[in-house]
């Protein structure tokens, strides 16, 4: 490691606060992409399951005359 | 002789482009091959970035001139690159949608939107906080900053322009268009260094001369920045699929994938 210990890693003489910020930023922002990518999926399966369901039950329903 | 074994050739490889062409514009192959993709790109993807920031933040020396503050290079071009990257990507899949009325291009398009948008918000914001210890100042108008910012515009037009429409057809017709119009900004970035002063450093990687950043500097960036670009394509896969399932929500195969064989 290029620095003496961690809280000087921290610290990155005074320039810390900026460089961690800007990591922490952007793990944020990538991470709640990927949340929302699987939030609409699981939306999608849902939708297609009802539709599936409706199906099913339109078919018994019929077959029941 | 050779007249017929040349035409044979031609028809033959005239047909495996179309079926080449006609297999990747079925959203089913694209479902099941991407499937196999993205574990790879994944692991990849987050072994690049953590292990290249890592490596950026804690074992590179500091620079010479701005000190630790550089540092934010290891986020800040991967992001602003791959913004500019997926938007290039974006008008191309636009291109194709317009000429071959590819379905799963206009997918593609819109899939791109939100995580283009999210990536120049990044690159913008990276870019005023390490200019604050770095220039003096969050923000300036120049030709960098200010073209990057029009990027941002354009995705957030293009996100808007998706949810206007109730037509899925004429939305994509009309994003398509305007990111087709809206690429002749890339350039403009990537030359607004050179051709308007400004505050910001001209580009460190050069692939036709030397680069003027030093090695030790360089790899832990090539590292994020080839990260970052997987990163994208895994993304772009994980959206593209859930628009796939959207789409295709009243075929059998959706269906049966979802719900299970036995039914």
């Amino acid at each position: 490691m290029y620095f003496e210990s961690i809280s000087d890693l921290l610290r990155m003489s005074g320039h810390g606060p900026y460089v961690w910020f800007c990591y922490g930023v952007s793990a944020l922002v990538l991470s709640i992409l990927v949340g929302v990518a699987r939030s609409r999926r699981k939306q999608a399966e849902q939708q297609i399951r009802a539709i599936v369901r409706r199906k099913k039950a339109s078919t018994s329903s019929t077959s029941q005359h | 002789m050779l007249g017929i074994g040349s035409k044979f050739l031609k028809e033959n490889s005239a047909l495996s482009i179309s079926s080449t062409f006609h297999k990747w514009g079925s959203p089913r192959w694209f479902y099941q091959f991407s499937a196999r993709l993205m574990p790879w790109l994944a692991g990849l993807s987050l072994l690049l970035l953590v292990g290249g920031a890592v490596w950026g933040l804690a074992f590179v020396p500091p620079d010479y001139k701005q000190g630790n503050s550089f540092r934010i290079i290891y986020i800040h071009v991967p992001a602003s690159a791959v913004a500019m990257g997926a938007y290039m990507t974006m008008a191309i899949a636009g291109a194709i949608h317009l000429i071959w009325r590819m379905k799963l291009a206009a997918m593609v398009m819109k899939a791109i939107a939100p995580i283009g948008a999210s990536l120049t918000f990044l690159a913008l914001l990276t870019g005023a906080v390490w200019g604050k210890p770095t220039w003096g100042t969050w923000w300036v108008w120049d030709a960098r900053i200010t073209s990057v910012l029009i990027l941002f515009f354009l995705y957030l037009g293009i996100i808007a322009l998706h949810q206007a429409f109730e037509n899925r057809d004429a939305a994509a017709k009309a994003c398509a268009v305007l990111a087709i119009v809206g690429a002749v900004n890339i350039p403009i970035i990537y030359w607004s260094v050179e051709w308007w002063y400004s505050l910001h450093q001209p580009a460190s990687i050069s692939f036709t001369g030397q680069s003027t950043i030093h090695p030790t500097m360089l790899r832990p960036l090539m590292a994020t920045l080839s990260g970052m670009y997987l990163f994208f394509g895994w993304l772009l896969l994980l959206f593209v699929r859930v628009e796939i399932l959207d789409r295709e929500r009243n075929t059998r195969w959706v269906q049966d994938l979802i719900c299970g064989e036995s039914r």
